[in-house]
């Protein structure tokens, strides 16, 4: 068939997309609103209206009229059914720009829902109901869209029919609302007196209203200039995946978060601070001379430096933070309050970060009086401020310069529920400036030394399993063999660098992140590292994982089953922690998480010890770790 | 048009709420490939999944689809459709893979004597959730849009299915900014609609103006129909049989959605090109939905099939 495409899209060429938030509770007439502007740009089909008109008569609040609020509603009796649902997404479009609405159910979820259409809004129009003027939730809504970085507002001053079309009341209404929203940093607030039910200045400015001289709320959307917020920013182009169909091609796919990039520019790798220009930009519709934010693109270098998903490529003169402690305003999403200390896992652009926490909970904010209050913790639905702590630095900006690279959310580890959404407001402790230093000497030639391949070999798995038992016989077998070696125990580690740390889920994760830290210097130094730590958590074991890398990282599960390990009960741990005194205890009141695909699986209910260790080591020849000679 | 305007005629083709949208979609697909073990594409031939390849294609170039697609086969499908679909895999180089629920087709279900409700239940819904479990595909995507019905506007991008594949509407996670969370349990799976936010129209001018092959049957042509309960059906094949008195007539039409052709209303239409159809959607005054038998079965009936895993 002839797929030739004329060349007559002059119409939509300058055409651009605005996504805006509607804010403002039911009886203001948000719904009918959105309706009417559907059914006024003409999005309504025809079936569509003759269903309209059919439900307008059943149900509908506006006596013989057509009743817009009908076309979206739906989401409130969803919302009594106990659905979560957060924000509907409409559509419509205009010759001059499309449009997508964020169209947010209300009352007690409120706070979660606006800030999520907030998030990717770049406008908000705050509906005030005429007859009522500036109330506490539109302080609340124009709070939580100052929070989220929104900048340009349409202040609908709605049902201006009911009280007469009358310009002091409009007046009035202006006139408070800017009182208060001047300290909100908004760059434009734009009030419109409209009558969504009747059509009032919504396409066409009003007869009724002939001493306002402002433009149609139409009029307005379609030509508000939002600007590219993140053009004039410093580059940044957070990796996402890096595409290496052969040998010949490397290349970092991602959307430039801000600023825009050239062939030849030089950029530095934020992480690690490598620097090197850029060579290629390639499209599938060809290579680029240059790209700019919001461009999904893939860039090639001219170095071959070690790049991968998380790694943001920024400007070299102009880097971002780095950081793993951060100050934040946060969102809580979750029906199970925050518990600080706790660890969550932490999505900051393209970085998954397996495990952080908030350090310090400094206050929680009163939404409607934007006020800081005293807390312990944040429920559903409330903001605070906060530091928060992770386990590998992260790299961002703040989040009111660069939405894209100042935000996270906070996930659950168990459940995987999104249980919370941060903006980012300050580094706390830079580590830019403790960017790692090169050794003179590096791990390799180290290793050489010794005629060996560093590596860390990870018992985990319950107290009493006979992790140490089989570790000691591991260690004393590469011993024997001239291997360089060194054993980390739990306990004995408990003893010293780890004393002040209890049994709690924080204090468990302190307690690995620490021995890894060790564990680590100790492979720069050249070793083979055993450890053995019970390291319930899986998303522990992935860190020491991550931190050092998967080709010198053998993790062991010794795999006995909690009964058994209760019966041998060693050390009279088990017994203790029965009697109460010890809480949180693994296998007990504390969970365990076994590895998935653990390079090496001990059954010692199967074997011996001595043979088991001998597993190990076989594990290690194939690796090619050691040598069995 | 003046000058500065014609420059950026020629660096972008593309207007920029096409632009925005493209990228939007290509930085999804390229995040569930990073995250997922074993993702698959639903490829159901028509229009939207004519424009979710491309966009595809364009963002794992230079490198292949880096996932198989899957094309969920009632048998039913318009002759043309097969057609098309082997055309598209072997110009793309893609591996498709074809899953028919053969239980299904050993009892004989189809669309004529079981009813669109039940046929679309065992040969679409149960016939997706045997494949994904039968290939281990931990992520799906889909193609499609928030604009399509009024249950869809609240669907996410990133939708989770517990083991089963069943939706929950509780479980379902916020989306902020374009920070999406990928973490599934084992048993778990996610669907991705990596182009919900696109609209009908926003399909066709990209298709326009991107050049997108798709099948033939969207563009008005005379084709055999016959006259049904106030709607088009297409006489694709013999197995439709005809009621008493009814005589397939020529008629000049065309289809605005594709599935199985005697669940499919065709539209009267002189459209014989994708600018006549683009011209034709800026003024049409029918949503595309109507022309889908199942949907007008029972009311609510969407939200009903996703449950039950429909995508």
């Amino acid at each position: 068939m002839d797929m030739e495409a004329a060349p007559f899209v002059a119409e939509a060429d300058g055409k651009d997309q605005l996504r805006f938030i509607t804010c403002g509770s039911v009886d203001d007439g948000k719904s009918t609103l959105i309706g009417r502007l559907l059914h006024d740009s003409k999005m309504i089909y025809e079936d569509q209206l003759q269903a309209l008109t059919r439900d307008s008569a059943n149900q509908g609040t506006t006596g013989g009229d057509i009743d817009f609020a009908l076309l979206v509603d739906g989401l409130e009796a969803e919302r009594e059914q106990g659905n979560t649902i957060d924000v509907a997404y409409r559509f419509f479009t205009t010759p001059r720009r499309s449009f997508m609405v964020a169209d947010t159910p209300g009352h007690e979820q409120y706070t979660r829902n606006m800030a999520t259409g907030a998030s990717n809004a770049q406008l908000a129009i705050i509906l005030i109901d005429a007859r009522k003027g500036v109330l506490v939730q539109t302080r609340r809504h124009s709070f939580i869209c100052s929070l989220l970085g929104i900048r340009h507002v349409l202040l609908a001053v709605n049902k201006i029919d009911l009280v007469d079309y009358r310009k002091d009341v409009f007046d009035g209404i202006v006139h408070d609302y800017l009182a208060f929203a001047s300290e909100l940093g908004f760059t434009s607030i734009i009030p419109v007196p409209i009558s969504a039910r009747y059509g009032d200045n919504i396409v066409k400015r009003s007869g009724n209203t002939d001493w306002y001289d402002g433009p149609p709320l139409l009029d307005y959307l379609e030509s508000v200039e939002v600007g590219s917020e993140t053009a004039g920013l410093p580059f940044r182009f957070p990796v996402q995946w890096v595409n290496r169909p052969n040998l010949d091609f490397r290349g970092y796919t991602g959307t430039i978060a801000s600023g825009s990039v050239a062939v030849g520019d030089k950029i530095v790798v934020a992480h690690s601070a490598r620097s090197s220009r850029v060579r290629r930009i390639v499209t599938y519709d060809g290579d680029l001379a240059a790209a700019e934010a919001g461009d999904a693109v893939t860039i090639t270098l001219e170095d071959e430096i070690d790049v991968s998903r998380g790694d943001m490529l920024a400007s070299p003169t102009q880097p971002p933070e780095i950081a793993d402690r951060f100050a934040a305003h946060l969102i809580w999403m979750d029906e199970e309050p925050m518990v600080p200390g706790r660890s969550y896992a932490f999505r900051i652009g393209t970085q998954s970060i397996a495990s952080g926490s908030i350090n310090r909970f400094k206050y929680k904010i009163d939404v409607d009086t934007c006020e800081p209050v005293a807390a312990a913790t944040l429920n559903f639905n409330e903001i605070g401020f906060c530091e928060v702590a992770t386990v590998l630095p992260a790299s961002f900006d703040p989040y009111r310069v660069n939405r894209r690279t100042g935000s996270f959310i906070m996930i659950d580890c168990y459940t995987n529920r999104t249980v919370g959404a941060g903006m980012i407001e300050f580094p706390l402790r830079r580590s830019a400036s403790t960017a790692w230093q090169p050794l003179t000497i590096d791990k390799e030639q180290r290793s050489t030394l010794k005629h060996q391949k560093p590596c860390i070999i990870w018992f985990t798995g319950f107290s009493g399993a006979g992790k140490s038992t089989i570790a000691n016989i591991v260690d004393q077998k590469l011993f024997a063999r001239s291997y360089h070696t060194m054993l980390l125990d739990g306990d004995n580690l408990r003893r010293g660098l780890n004393r002040d740390l209890l049994f709690t889920k924080a204090d468990r994760m302190e307690n690995i992140r620490r021995a890894s830290e060790v564990a680590k210097l100790m492979l720069e130094a050249g070793l083979i590292v055993i450890c053995s730590f019970v390291s319930p958590y899986k998303t522990d074991r992935d860190m020491v994982r991550k931190l050092v890398g998967n080709r010198e990282f053998v993790e062991v599960f010794v795999d006995t089953p909690i009964d058994e390990s209760v019966r041998r009960d060693p050390k009279g741990v088990y017994a203790k922690a029965k009697s109460g005194k010890i809480k949180n205890f693994t296998g007990l009141d504390a969970p365990y998480e076994a590895p998935n695909t653990p390079e090496v699986h001990l059954k010692t209910l199967d074997e011996p010890p001595e043979q088991l260790a001998n597993r190990v080591l076989d594990a290690l020849a194939t690796q090619g770790i050691i040598s069995m000679k | 048009m003046n000058a500065r305007v014609m420059i950026r005629f020629e660096t972008h083709r593309l207007p920029g709420h096409l632009r925005r949208l493209e990228a939007e979609s290509i930085e999804i697909m390229r995040e569930v490939v990073a995250e997922f073990k074993r993702p698959v594409m639903l490829y159901s031939i028509g229009k939207d999944s004519s424009v979710m390849l491309h966009l595809a294609l364009k963002a794992f170039y230079p490198a292949k689809l880096p996932f198989p697609l899957m094309h969920i086969d009632t048998t039913w499908k318009f002759r043309e459709m097969i057609t098309f679909r082997d055309e598209t895999v072997r110009r793309v180089g893609a591996d498709l893979i074809v899953h028919i629920n053969k239980d299904g087709l050993a009892k004989g279900i189809n669309p004529i004597h079981s009813g669109s409700t039940l046929h679309t239940q065992i040969m679409k819904t149960d016939a997706l959730k045997q494949a994904l479990d039968l290939y281990g595909f931990d992520a799906a995507f889909g193609g499609a849009r928030r604009d399509e019905e009024k249950s869809r506007a609240k669907e996410r991008i990133f939708s989770c299915r517990s083991a089963g594949h069943v939706w929950d509407p509780r479980n379902q996670r916020p989306e902020l900014w374009k920070l999406f969370n990928t973490r599934i349990r084992q048993g778990e799976t996610m669907r991705v609609f990596a182009m919900s936010n696109w609209t009908e129209l926003d399909i066709w001018e990209y298709i326009m103006l991107e050049r997108i092959p798709v099948v033939p049957l969207y563009l008005a042509k005379h084709r055999p129909v016959v006259h049904r309960n106030g709607t088009l059906i297409m006489m694709d094949d013999e197995r439709l049989p005809l009621l008493p008195n009814e005589t397939p007539k020529m008629r000049r039409i065309r289809f605005r959605t594709l599935g199985c052709y005697p669940l499919s209303g065709a539209i009267e239409s002189d459209a014989t090109t994708i600018e006549d159809i683009v011209a034709e959607m800026r003024i049409a005054r029918v949503s595309e939905r109507q022309g889908r038998l199942i949907d007008t079965d029972e009311a609510a009936s969407m939200e009903r099939k996703k449950r039950e895993g429909y995508f």
